[in-house]
């Protein structure tokens, strides 16, 4: 529609906007705002401070109360926007409160003091990052210990899962054996079993292999995706097996045909299938909160869960980790994004 | 970097070599198929199998040989409902009230996602500047992990949040989004068609890349209308890939729980409470748990699901033989 569309309105009427244009535009706008605004909500919310996070409506930006450095007192001092008796105003510098009356002094001239009632004053106000709610829960919140056990599930996930299922989609592409129809067959039947209908058997698995609490719980049962042998196999039967018999002419015992031929031609394959496993490894949520159960082993999204629901009301401390937490993808997603989605777009699978 | 590569295929060629010498290919065949299949059987087939028969035993033992056999007693429990029409009249009323508010999140998630996904891609298919950029926009938060989903959404719409901010400065009323039964729902089909929206339009865009540019141009010489075209040309040519994206959403929408379960909790009360967390309570979370309940409910859904890709498939069936374009 919209290529011819774009075409008919350019002939007819030249630089005049057809409906379909406006509304287009208008969904366009709104899926900026919609689709980037809340994130971006989350990371200017991650630096408020507790009292800014708690005022409402919430400001914009990050902002805390500027304060100042007053010759003759320790510790830096609060500025206001004070309404004098006369009538001017001028930034004065709190030294107390006491009452409805406030002790100020001129940061310019702290000998000058005013007794002002608090009505006349509003505070001053300077965007100001609170890096505390990253610093802070870093003791309670074992962020490094998650971050660490979630890398080296994603890691350790994606190598076994790149090898094991080549190596399958290998066999089941380039060579005939008795059972190849029925070993595809099962691969393709299973493609729709999720993980959600088998989670009190695999449990039981895992158990019996003794692997709850343990990483390995969470990444044997993900490694044998039907998905990846799936996308390479059909991938690998579009390399010739002229190659194949070229390299056997020439004496290549078959894992070095695997290794140096097959492996190579298979990367953009290979890329696609990484870079989904590694989104679904990092992201995967209920198989792990139902395996991890010792908070030493959780990974980043049970953590963050568990957090969050610890400390409901530390909504400072909450966005600071959830803003850390999707941080990762996200670089990843700026580095990657056109590949990342146009591999989608050619396999359809996520 | 070369050498290292080197070393490691020296090192893994071993087992392969010492194999193709002792037993020649088909040695090595088994040898490349084994651990996928291995691992394959031990943790995906195995528990498909094991399921069926774990669901007729009970007691609290985790393994099989020390769990009594029940027989149907845990269907027979998930089922006992005096009025089918009112889920709190059966035994398991959480089983059935989580499978009534799945019916209703399916059907709307279902609806708005396919909707909004192909609104979306017909837009990101036109002549756009910066086309990259604006699909990048959509597919941003497919990548958002579901835990972040639902705390970024639960931190807009609570009491003092931005959403309720937003209300008030337009001199609305600031509500209780997520306490109050209704919107709770409303809230969950909206968080997840806002995370799964750009998946779904990027099949759909592929889809719209797939139509031959001819038609459309034989159309706009015709001076066609443009809404005549859409329904005409571009939903019919589409219908395969807008099958595919009714497919997968319904498959995956029966299966909601993340991005909800950290959103709302369930809550409030059993409002946003659906299947698969129901099994995982009742299996894994519930004080006194009962994995043989879970197991039977687990298979339940597993039929449905199976009669729902069955229902697709014959009507992808039906429709190639019936013809796609009229």
């Amino acid at each position: 529609v919209s290529a011819a569309l774009t075409f008919l309105t350019r002939r007819r009427h030249p630089g005049r906007w057809h409906w379909t244009d406006v509304a287009a535009w208008t969904w366009l706008i709104l899926g900026l705002l919609l689709m980037f605004g809340p994130v971006l909500w989350l990371g200017l919310s991650s630096f408020k401070t507790r009292a800014a996070l708690a005022e409402f409506p919430p400001s914009f930006l990050p902002l805390a109360q500027a304060e100042m450095q007053v010759t003759g007192h320790a510790a830096p001092l609060p500025l206001f926007r004070v309404r004098l008796p006369d009538g001017s105003e001028t930034v004065l510098a709190q030294v107390r409160r006491v009452g409805i009356e406030a002790r100020m002094v001129d940061p310019a001239d702290p000998s000058r003091t005013f007794d002002v009632p608090i009505s006349e004053r509003i505070p001053v106000r300077e965007v100001r990052l609170a890096w505390g709610n990253y610093l802070e829960p870093l003791a309670r919140f074992d962020f490094l210990r998650f971050f660490g056990n979630s890398l080296f599930v994603t890691v350790v996930a994606t190598a076994i899962t790149l090898l094991i299922n080549a190596m399958a989609a290998f066999a089941l592409a380039k060579y005939t054996f008795r059972g190849r129809e029925a070993i595809m067959l099962f691969v393709v039947a299973t493609l729709m079993v999720p993980l959600s209908v088998i989670l009190v058997p695999l449990y039981m698995v895992v158990g019996g292999l003794g692997l709850t609490d343990s990483l390995w719980g969470v990444i044997w049962p993900t490694v044998a995706t039907p998905t990846g042998v799936f996308l390479l196999r059909q991938y690998m039967l579009t390399i010739p097996d002229e190659m194949i018999e070229a390299a056997r002419m020439d004496h290549a015992s078959e894992f070095r045909i695997f290794w140096r031929i097959i492996l190579p031609l298979s990367a953009p394959a290979l890329a696609v299938l990484a870079i989904f496993s590694v989104m679904w490894r990092w992201n995967d949520f209920l198989w792990p909160l139902i395996v991890l159960s010792r908070q030493d082993t959780y990974t980043l999204q049970v953590g963050l869960n568990a957090f969050a629901g610890e400390l409901n009301v530390q909504w400072h401390y909450v966005l600071a980790m959830t803003v850390l937490t999707l941080l990762p993808v996200t670089l990843v997603f700026g580095f990657l994004q056109r590949f990342i989605t146009t591999g989608i777009a050619g396999t359809g699978m996520k | 970097m070369g050498r290292v590569g080197g070393a490691v295929m020296r090192i893994a060629a071993l087992p392969f070599d010492w194999v193709q010498a002792r037993f020649g290919r088909p040695g090595v065949i088994a040898l490349l198929v084994a651990p996928n299949l291995i691992v394959f059987s031990v943790f995906v087939v195995g528990p498909i199998l094991i399921n069926g028969y774990y669901s007729l035993t009970g007691g609290a033992a985790l393994f099989l040989e020390e769990r009594v056999f029940v027989g149907l007693e845990q269907y027979r429990r998930l089922l006992d409902c005096r009025d089918f029409a009112d889920p709190l009249t059966c035994r398991e009323d959480r089983f059935w009230i989580g499978l009534r508010n799945l019916g209703v999140f399916v059907l709307a998630k279902v609806v708005v996602l396919t909707l909004a996904a192909l609104a979306t891609a017909l837009v990101l298919n036109r002549r756009l500047r910066g086309r990259g950029f604006w699909r990048a926009v959509y597919f941003f938060p497919v990548l958002l992990s579901p835990v972040v989903v639902g705390l970024i959404w639960k931190w807009i719409l609570q009491r003092d949040g931005a959403l309720n901010a937003l209300l008030v400065s337009l001199g609305a009323e600031p509500m209780l989004w997520l306490a109050e039964p209704g919107w709770a729902m409303a809230w969950s089909v909206f968080v997840s068609v806002w995370a799964h929206l750009g998946f779904y339009a990027l099949i759909l865009l592929a889809g719209l890349q797939a139509i031959p540019a001819d038609l459309h141009e034989a159309a706009a010489m015709d001076g066609t209308r443009p809404m005549r075209v859409f329904f005409r040309i571009t939903l019919p040519l589409l219908w395969p890939s807008l099958l595919v994206v009714l497919v997968l959403a319904t498959i995956r929408a029966v299966q909601v729980f993340d991005e909800v379960f950290v959103l709302t909790g369930g809550g409030p009360g059993t409002a946003t409470t659906f299947l698969v967390q129901y099994i995982y309570e009742t299996g894994f979370a519930a004080q006194i748990r009962n994995l043989g309940l879970a197991a039977a409910a687990s298979m339940l859904m597993a039929g449905g699901l199976i009669v729902l890709t069955l229902a697709q498939v014959l009507l992808t069936t039906w429709r190639d033989r019936h013809g796609a374009v009229r």
